[in-house]
């Protein structure tokens, strides 16, 4: 994949970040405004998607990316997994249990076990959608070379 | 707002006839489009803001995928003429049709008025979220606590689908690429 012209490539580099700063956002305030892991994870993915395009994949360089990717995702979904598991051993023992002090309404930390999954399943989402997009990209090089 | 919603419907529904039935594959792609953006419009019309921010990023991104899939493959739709079998799908699609719009009909004049639902559930969820979760967006509060599974299960259909996907499109060996 070829990339685009250079006011796309500067327009991108400069709005990337923001992208990436307002998907950790939408991820850290789930518990407190509309948004979470899922929304913020594909904002996330958006943004790395979003620098692939306009930079092009030749430039970028990109031939195994998609093992990193695969890591970060399967990681997150098994913490995940452990976090849900973790209420089996503390407090009423029952899968997905909040066992954590819930402190007060409204604040960032607060709501216990909620921000930490609402991460985690952001970092699960973002990993796997990029992990889509450079399955697509990677694997038509290949086939060109 | 019933108005607006129904004219919102109206167009996701023309959308959709014409992704079906258009010859060019992008602008089918892009006739889609049109159905996930008018569905963002409906739910900020209904005030469902997480939904809505999900609806958009998610429509977005795929659009960006099928445009990106479509330039790479055939753009014109393999077309075929209308013969006696299209003509006997055609008519058994309109009587299903007609047999839904009928069902669907005696099924909604038994509900309540729209938005004054009567689910117990859904009142102790609404009432003592906060209290219970600590989490004051009530959707997170759902998502994560009390209906935990739901959403596990829905983090493992995306690791499903990528791990079809690489399955699928991997074409050299994995002990080649190194």
């Amino acid at each position: 994949m070829k990339g685009m012209t250079v006011i796309v490539k500067k327009t991108t580099q400069l709005i990337a970040g923001l992208i990436f700063l307002y998907g950790i956002y939408i991820i850290l305030h789930g518990h407190l405004t509309p948004g979470g892991g899922f929304a913020g994870g594909v904002i996330l993915a958006g943004s790395f998607i979003l620098l692939i395009l306009a930079w092009g994949s030749d430039f970028l360089q990109l031939v195994k990316e998609e093992r990193g990717s695969t890591l970060y995702e399967n990681l997150a979904i098994l913490i995940v997994l452990f976090l849900a598991l973790s209420g089996l051993l503390a407090g009423v023992r029952v899968f997905f249990s909040n066992w954590l002090p819930h402190g007060i309404p409204g604040e960032l930390v607060s709501a216990g076990m909620l921000p930490l999954y609402n991460i985690f399943v952001g970092i699960e989402v973002a990993a796997s959608i990029l992990t889509i997009f450079l399955a697509l990209v990677i694997f038509k090089e290949e086939v060109l070379k | 707002m019933e108005l607006a919603i129904s004219v919102i419907t109206g167009f996701m529904i023309l959308g959709a006839i014409y992704a079906i039935h258009a010859r060019d594959i992008l602008s089918a792609v892009i006739a889609g489009g049109i159905v996930g953006y008018s569905l963002v419009i409906c739910f900020l019309l209904l005030r469902a803001p997480d939904l809505a921010i999900v609806q958009i990023v998610v429509e977005t991104i795929t659009l960006i995928i099928m445009v990106a899939v479509v330039l790479d493959s055939s753009r014109v739709e393999a077309y075929s003429k209308f013969d006696r079998r299209a003509w006997i799908t055609a008519g058994s699609a309109l009587l299903m049709l007609l047999a839904l719009f009928w069902f669907f009909r005696a099924a909604a004049s038994h509900l309540e008025p729209f938005g004054e639902s009567t689910l117990r559930m859904a009142d102790a969820y609404i009432n003592g979220a906060v209290d219970k979760t600590g989490s004051v967006n009530l959707v997170t509060g759902v998502l994560f606590d009390f209906r935990g599974y739901d959403t596990l299960g829905e983090a493992t259909v995306l690791i499903t689908a990528v791990m079809g996907v690489l399955a699928i499109l991997r074409i050299t060996g994995k002990k080649k690429l190194t």
